[in-house]
Order: structure tokens, then C-alpha cells, then sequence
């Protein structure tokens, strides 16, 4: 369904991504594992399209079309959308309205589902903005619950559990779980290598690229093992000086 | 000239009232208070039990003194309505209001000018709200597509001791004109007011407002709000004051001006000045374009990048 390949983004002289090449079967919750700075950011918005970033090399395929030129909304509209890592508030937009915005012909019980589907309250957030009065952690679940809305082909969920308490910990990866079981192939990004236990493959991202790619608990170890005391942050460097 | 008989004068300010967002079967029941006032015409006024409207046609408009006695608690909102239908035409309205201790009212105006060319609107309010009393003001203005009009809302509000003054400024509807906004508003102790403008300039507007709060009594509250949007060639400047003047005063003035395109300019004047140790008054001001991340998370839901900017405008102004 995606295949990225030998991706490359510099930016001011400094190479952010470097090579980096990934594929995402259809079905399939793919994790990208890695630490802050590492530009798991920055593969989101290049295969979404978005901050006016345009890979300086490699490609972007997406159901056998190169997508580097496609807009952000006609990547939308192949099916491809991104949950921000924090996402926007936007004054005077209620919930029920932007949930609404992700599909054709909403009926009420249609967005509450949604609501529920990330546990939250219906009655409580249909008729608030989603704004600044959202907690950070209110405002990801809504975010989760309009991308379950979309029902999109690949949903690029950019660390989904930050600034997630305990509690709702569960209902985020229980949507990202339906989401895959309603059909969306999911790119899951993350640091936590607990949230990738979830996903079918994991790929470590160090560095602008991806080291190895394997089964979530194998790449849950290496990561623990290698990555959380590297010092190689967006500093290109070959796996054997790991 | 276009002559308008009384009939059609009342007929065409109700349609174009009901099209600016006006409930057009407020106007006819008994038990709603109303005034319609077309030029310097009053074609309807009806005061409820509570309520006593007094009016005085001038030569260029209407002198209004709209009592609301004390203790009584206004069930419906209250609607009134001012237009000009000509293309022409100056309409002053003086509007005297005295709500009384312990009165609550909600007041929804609407002004109407469809077919302005070269329309002057002024309105030079002066309200007083008594203690523990309790006023809330909607004006929500509908102006043709010419932008040949001036408006200029001028009030002096004095809110008594727990006294609660809310009103919000809508004119999204149309070209704008020019508008010359001015609303000050003085709070004795536990005194409450809010101010709210919202505005969508567009072509060559020119937008003026000035919000003035003077929190004098202990424990006042005022918040200063606006909200604009400026795009094609409209120009606008905000001025949100804020005065602390008294022990345990709370103020914020807020303003938000989005400029869509290149041409148009926004500016803001906060001002918050503070003459007690124990108040506080705070500001926050976001000038410029539209921001991208908005649009594109609306666009990553598949929304066209102008149906983005459209829902994000909406909300702003809503």
C-alpha cells in the first residue's frame, strides 16, 4: 500500500532523512519506533505533504502512484490522513462538526460511536470547540476519534500516546486496534516501545533512518537495548557504530 | 429616490431583518417586546409587562428610552430592529436604557441596510444597569454588497454593584463599510461586563473598535473580546482597554485579527493599566495570516485548502 523509498529531506545543509525507505502492507499497523529528534515527525509530514516539506530525494509511493506531488487534500482523498502529534485547535468549531467534516452524510449516532470509540463521553464534548479548553489529552482522542470517522485507507498516527494518562492509554491503542479492524492500514509512530505491541512490524528509526525492521517484540528489545542511551540524534550515522 | 409606503416600509425591514438572521414571528406576537424602526419611522413598538419603551422620532432618527423595571425578570428576549431600505439615508438612533436593580433582559437587535449606497448608522447609547442587575445585548448588523455605509456604535455603560453587562457585535454579513465601534463600559464592585466584537472585513473596508472596561469597584470583572477577519483590501484597528482599578479587579482583553490574503492590514492596541496592588488585568493578541496547521488538518480530512480557510473564518466569527 505505501512504499517509501530511499527518502531524503535536507534541510539548511543538515540531513534530516537520510535514505530512508519503509513499506506499510494494506491491513497491516506498521510502528516506526524511535527516539525525540530522530525525525519520526518529520516521515509523517513528508507522506502526508504537509509544513511545505518535499522530500530532496526518493519517493513516496502510495497504491502505485508517486504522490510527491499531490496536495495535502488530494492525498486525503486518496484515503491517506494524519493524526498530529498535537494537533490544532480551532475557535468555534464544535466536536460534532469536525468529526462530521471526516465523512459523507454524518447522522448523530454515527459521531456519537466515534466518541465512544476513544472513551469519551458523548454528551459531554458534541457541543464543545475543539480549542484551547480540550486538555491535551481530550484533544488527541477527539483527533483519534475523527480519523476512526474517516475510515481512511492509511491513518499516520504520530506518537498517539503522548500526553495520554494511564487511563485513557487503553482506549487510544483500542482505537488504533478497531480503526485497523474496520480496514486502515495504520503507521504507527512512536517512542514507546509498549505502544508498538500493537503493531504487526516495528521499524527503529535512528537518525533520520530506519536501522531494521521486525516482529514488535523483537524491535521492542533491540530498541531498549540500543537506542535509549545513542546520542545519535538526526546525526547520520552507519549502523555499525551503533 | 424610492418612496416606501408604511406597510411596504415595515414588510421590506422584516424581510430583510428575517434574512439577517431575524425571527420574523417575534415581531407579531403580544407577549415579545419589539421595536422596528425604519429611518427616523418607528413602525413598531411593544413593550411587555417590565418593560416600558419610549419612543421620539427626530428628524434624522429616533430618541429610545427602554426602561426595564426593577425586580422583574424578562422572560423572551426582547427583538428590536433598525434599518434603511433606500440606498440613502441617515439614521441616528439615541437610546437611553435603564435597567433597574435586580432586572435580567435579553435584547437581540438586528440592523438592516440591504441596499446601502451611502447609509450613515449611528447609535449613541447611554445604559445603566442597576445593582445585582443583569443585561444581555446581541446586535447583529446585515449591510448590502456596496460597502457604502458607515456605522458608528458609540455606548457609555455604567454596571452597578453586581450588575452583569454582556454584549456581543456581530457584522460577518456583507462589506462592513466603515465602522467606528466604541463601547466603554464602567463596573462597580463584583460588577460584571464583556464586550465582544466579531467582523469580517472584506473589498475596502475600514474597521474601527475600541473597547473600553474600567473595573472600579472590588471584585469587578471585565473581558475585552475580539474577533476579526480581514482579507481582500480591509483595513482594521483594535483597541482593547482594560483598567484595574479597585482590589480583587480582573480584566482580559483578547483579540484576534486573521488576515487572509496580502493586502488587507490589521493592527491592535492593547492597552491594561493597572492602579491597585491587588488587581490584575492581562492581554493576549494573535495577529496574522490564518494558521497553516488548522488548515491542514482540515485539509487532511480531505477539505479543499478555501473550504478549510472557510470552516476556520466560521469558527472565528462564529
Amino acid at each position: 500500500m505505501l512504499e517509501v523509498e530511499n527518502l531524503q529531506l535536507r534541510l539548511n545543509g543538515k540531513s534530516i532523512i537520510s535514505d530512508l525507505s519503509l513499506h506499510v502492507s494494506k491491513g497491516e499497523i506498521h510502528g516506526v519506533l524511535g527516539e525525540n529528534g530522530t525525525g519520526k515527525t518529520t516521515v509523517a509530514y513528508l507522506i502526508m505533504g504537509v509544513n511545505n516539506y518535499k522530500p530532496t530525494g526518493g519517493r513516496v509511493i502510495f497504491e502505485g502512484q508517486d504522490i510527491a506531488d499531490l496536495s495535502v487534500s488530494q492525498r486525503a482523498k486518496k484515503g491517506i490522513t494524519l493524526a498530529w502529534q498535537e494537533p490544532a485547535r480551532i475557535e468555534g468549531l464544535k466536536v460534532r462538526d469536525y468529526l462530521k467534516l471526516s465523512g459523507d452524510n454524518f447522522g448523530i449516532e454515527q459521531i456519537k460511536h466515534y466518541l465512544w470509540m476513544v472513551g469519551l463521553e458523548p454528551a459531554q464534548y458534541l457541543d464543545r470547540d475543539v480549542d484551547n479548553t480540550l486538555s491535551g489529552g481530550e484533544r488527541k482522542r477527539i483527533e483519534l476519534a475523527s480519523v476512526l470517522a474517516m475510515k481512511p485507507k492509511l491513518a499516520i498516527l504520530d506518537e498517539p500516546d503522548s500526553g495520554i494518562d494511564i487511563i485513557a492509554l487503553p482506549f487510544i491503542l483500542n482505537g488504533i486496534v478497531e480503526m485497523n479492524k474496520q480496514g486502515s492500514s495504520v503507521l504507527l509512530i512512536t517512542h514507546n516501545e509498549k505502544v508498538t505491541e500493537i503493531a504487526h512490524r516495528v521499524s527503529v528509526l535512528c537518525a533520520g533512518r530506519i536501522l531494521r525492521t521486525g516482529e514488535p517484540s523483537e524491535m521492542s528489545q533491540w530498541f531498549k537495548d540500543n537506542c535509549r542511551a545513542c546520542v545519535h540524534i538526526n546525526e547520520p550515522v552507519g549502523e555499525e557504530s551503533l | 429616490m424610492i418612496s416606501y409606503s408604511v406597510e411596504k416600509e415595515y414588510q421590506g425591514l422584516v424581510d430583510a431583518y428575517e434574512k439577517a438572521g431575524g425571527d420574523r414571528s417575534a415581531l407579531g406576537k403580544p407577549e415579545i417586546g419589539n421595536l422596528v424602526i425604519h429611518e427616523n419611522k418607528v413602525l413598531s413598538a411593544n413593550g411587555v409587562e417590565g418593560i416600558k419603551i419610549e419612543t421620539r422620532e427626530t428628524e434624522t432618527g429616533v430618541d429610545i428610552y427602554f426602561l426595564v423595571e426593577e425586580g422583574v425578570k424578562i422572560k423572551n428576549p426582547v427583538h428590536l430592529c433598525f434599518g434603511i431600505l433606500p440606498r440613502e439615508g441617515l439614521q441616528e438612533i439615541i437610546l437611553k436604557v435603564n435597567a433597574q436593580d435586580n432586572s435580567e433582559v435579553n435584547v437581540i437587535a438586528h440592523c438592516v441596510f440591504p441596499n446601502a449606497i451611502k447609509v450613515i448608522h449611528k447609535m449613541d447609547a447611554d445604559i445603566e444597569i442597576g445593582n445585582n442587575a443583569k443585561f444581555d445585548y446581541k446586535e447583529t448588523h446585515y449591510h448590502g454588497e456596496s460597502g457604502g455605509i458607515e456605522v458608528i456604535p458609540k455606548a457609555r455603560v455604567k454596571v452597578g454593584k453586581g450588575g452583569v453587562w454582556q454584549s456581543t457585535f456581530t457584522l460577518t454579513q456583507g462589506l462592513v463599510g466603515k465602522l467606528d465601534y466604541d463601547f466603554e463600559v464602567f463596573c462597580q464592585d463584583k460588577g460584571i461586563a464583556e464586550l465582544v466584537v466579531k467582523v469580517y472585513g472584506k473589498g475596502h473596508d475600514d474597521i474601527k473598535v475600541w473597547e473600553k472596561i474600567h473595573l472600579d469597584g472590588t471584585g469587578a470583572r471585565g473581558l475585552a473580546k475580539s474577533r476579526l477577519v480581514l482579507s481582500d483590501k480591509a483595513q482594521a484597528e483594535v483597541k482593547g482597554e482594560t483598567y484595574g482599578n479597585a482590589p480583587y479587579a480582573r480584566g482580559h482583553v483578547d483579540c484576534i485579527e486573521l488576515v487572509n490574503g496580502t493586502e488587507a492590514v490589521a493592527r491592535a492596541i492593547p492597552i491594561v493599566s493597572v492602579t491597585n496592588e491587588k488587581a490584575k488585568v492581562t492581554h493576549e493578541a494573535a495577529i496574522g495570516s490564518i494558521d497553516r496547521r488548522q488548515v491542514e488538518t482540515l485539509m487532511a480530512r480531505g477539505l479543499d485548502e478555501d473550504e478549510a480557510v472557510d470552516v476556520i473564518v466560521r469558527g472565528i466569527l462564529r
